[in-house]
């Protein structure tokens, strides 16, 4: 809490626009980040997906066939249950997240090495 | 004064006083502070003023209302104000705080071209200034319910209070505030909703508790010729359903009030946590409301069932004052209820007052329905204020020191954002006080047209390095203008005659459609382009890192 200086991530890209793409030399850490980032994401759009307009919508009158403690199914995951997948699958991203940077060394850290 | 008219005047004076307070602790210096609080805003506080930003009068006082009335398809509301926090958090908030500038139109701006920053800092202003005339007249009905105080004065007086803490304190000002007014909102709005549930059911648990009352509720409301409760897609066909809920999901993502909110964080890291955190916070109340909805159906419908007009409970007539609520003419029992005034029902109400009457309903005593004024005019005013900042913002920052005055110094560029945001408060003083008669249709309008102009050119603008100039403005026109066309065809907002729904999407829906023809619009387009800057590209690549990779890696 207590850094005063310019967050590294603040303002304008840094002024390295000299360094090599993702494919350069010793960049290949770069495209296995991305990748791994894009993997966790259409895993997690593909649960978003099914709870609320599968479960939610395209699916409600099957799904609302079964009853449980009054609810039926599907109105359930349409006016609860997909709220609550989607805060899951935040808090599932920014935690996986905080490990892929950590892995990878792009982690926002202050000059001690504690979180920025 | 009644004993609930003096509540609520303490309730609000009382959250007035502490927003100023904050006002005045946190006013401001610099642009920076002005327009993105400094960067220096705690994740779990961002999250709070997120929630407050976004959740407006329509969530706080119609959304429950609506629900009990449109049943289970309530649930595009609920799934579509929601989801769309999903997108924000996995696609866009890391990646345009990571770019790190003041507004929306800026990034599209580097990103893209002058052209294209430009039409989305006109955008960005229709899009807020629909939103905010809703604001308006929201907090206007709490004050003549509640108050007794003429709807006029009491759009003024709430618009008095927003200026004083959005012009000192800009967005650090806005952003303290908001944290004080979730608090005040969402105490407001759960504090009813467990009494009701303890009461109604013997557990203090509204989410959970709510589906024991709904057989009963489907039962009674068949007795009155109502639609089964429970049962999807009685008030909209089930493509409807889809494309509306997607078009709030994607206009959420696309809403610029919402995404200056990820500025503010201090880290990449602290936008993803925000948008948790947001998401907890809205899901708190999002989660309560359907429950509110059908509690207080039950209720009003089992008061009023058979009941002979001159026997109705009390809360009946307080609000036939407003004239929210009507009786049929020549009617003497109850029979119908309906939310539509030209049903013919024999008791008519709006679905405005559900949540500011609830606590009556279920005879609750006068200090919960003088907070409940207090969470209203939180909800209203919170996110008025995040409205008018992006309007300040994108009037002087995106348009005018890029058109007349490009070198005005610090101190200039603080005195014309704070002109522009005091310009703008009483332009929706103004709306306020003399609501157009679309409002409600209008805000389908802001999403639809933050849906189908900005979502698509954000996403493609983070994903795809290929996406150009040229593209991102065809696709931004073509989505705006195929959106505003629909909409204009099927309501009858301009003086133009409406038409039917084509293959039964409504106007809320068309968003959805919109944003894949600005897609499709733009891939195409910028194809068939020169592939953007060398630069361009790269400052693209390094947005999907958070920080510079460091030589050794560091554990948790």
């Amino acid at each position: 809490m207590a850094d005063t200086h310019e967050s590294p991530s603040g303002g304008a890209p840094p002024p390295d626009a000299g360094t090599p793409g993702p494919d350069g030399p010793g960049n290949g850490w770069r495209t296995e980040y991305w990748k791994k980032n894009l993997r966790l994401m259409v895993v997690l759009l593909v649960v978003w997906f099914a709870v609320s307009f599968g479960a939610g919508i395209l699916f409600v009158e099957q799904l609302n066939q079964v009853v449980i403690a009054g609810f039926p199914l599907g109105f359930w995951f349409a006016q609860q249950g997909s709220i609550y997948t989607f805060i899951v699958l935040i808090l599932v991203y920014a935690l996986r997240m905080d490990r892929l940077d950590d892995e990878y060394g792009v982690s926002e850290r202050n000059d001690d090495g504690s979180r920025a | 004064m009644s004993d609930i008219q003096t509540w609520a005047l303490i309730f609000v004076a009382g959250s007035f006083a502490l927003y100023i307070v904050i006002a005045w602790r946190s006013r401001v210096r610099e642009t920076k502070g002005f327009f993105v609080a400094e960067q220096n805003i705690p994740a779990v506080a961002n999250g709070a003023a997120v929630a407050a930003d976004w959740m407006s009068a329509a969530s706080f006082i119609s959304m429950a209302g609506l629900i009990a009335f449109l049943g289970s398809d309530g649930s595009i509301y609920l799934m579509g104000w929601t989801g769309g926090y999903v997108l924000l958090a996995l696609l866009l908030a890391p990646y345009l705080r990571k770019w790190g500038k003041f507004t929306v139109p800026e990034f599209v701006g580097d990103r893209f071209s002058e052209t294209v920053r430009s039409v989305s800092a006109v955008v960005a202003i229709i899009v807020s200034f629909t939103y905010v005339v809703g604001q308006m007249a929201g907090g206007g009905i709490v004050f003549s319910r509640f108050l007794q105080v003429e709807q006029a004065w009491g759009v003024a007086i709430a618009a008095a209070v927003i200026f004083a803490y959005a012009v000192f304190g800009g967005m650090k000002g806005i952003t303290w505030t908001q944290v004080a007014q979730y608090t005040v909102l969402i105490v407001a709005y759960l504090i009813p909703a467990w009494a009701v549930a303890q009461t109604m059911t013997g557990f203090p648990v509204p989410q959970i508790t709510f589906g024991e009352i709904l057989a009963e509720l489907n039962r009674i409301g068949a007795e009155f010729g109502l639609p089964v409760y429970t049962e999807a897609f009685t008030a909209r066909p089930q493509i409807d359903v889809f494309l509306v809920t997607m078009s709030l999901m994607i206009g959420t993502a696309g809403l610029p009030h919402v995404i200056i909110r990820f500025y503010t964080t201090k880290t990449v890291r602290g936008a993803r946590y925000s948008a948790l955190w947001a998401l907890i916070f809205i899901g708190l109340l999002y989660t309560t409301a359907p429950a509110v909805g059908a509690f207080t159906k039950l209720n009003l419908l089992s008061g009023v069932q058979g009941a002979a007009v001159d026997a109705l409970p009390s809360w009946v007539q307080n609000w036939m004052a407003t004239g929210l609520v009507t009786v049929g003419d020549g009617v003497e029992t109850i029979g119908s209820v309906s939310n539509n005034p030209d049903s013919g029902a024999d008791l008519i109400i709006n679905n405005d007052i559900l949540v500011l009457a609830s606590p009556e309903i279920a005879g609750l005593p006068a200090p919960i329905v003088g907070l409940v004024a207090a969470g209203g005019l939180a909800a209203a005013m919170s996110t008025a204020a995040g409205l008018l900042l992006v309007i300040s913002s994108s009037a002087s920052h995106d348009l005018y020191f890029r058109y007349v005055d490009h070198h005005a110094s610090e101190a200039r560029r603080l005195l014309v954002s704070r002109i522009a945001m005091g310009l703008a408060v009483l332009v929706a003083i103004y709306f306020g006080i003399n609501p157009p008669a679309f409002v409600a249709q209008v805000v389908a309008f802001a999403f639809g047209l933050a849906a189908s102009t900005f979502f698509p050119i954000l996403l493609l603008g983070i994903f795809w390095k290929r996406a150009n100039a040229v593209g991102a403005v065809s696709g931004m026109l073509a989505g705006l203008a195929f959106t505003a066309t629909y909409m204009i065809y099927t309501l009858p907002v301009f003086g133009t005659e409406a038409n039917d729904h084509i293959l039964g999407i409504s106007p809320e829906g068309i968003g959805t459609i919109g944003a894949v023809v600005n897609l499709v619009v733009t891939v195409t387009v910028s194809l068939l382009t020169r592939p953007p800057a060398h630069e361009v590209q790269e400052m693209v690549e390094n947005i999907r890192y958070p920080a510079e990779r460091r030589a050794e890696v560091t554990s948790a």
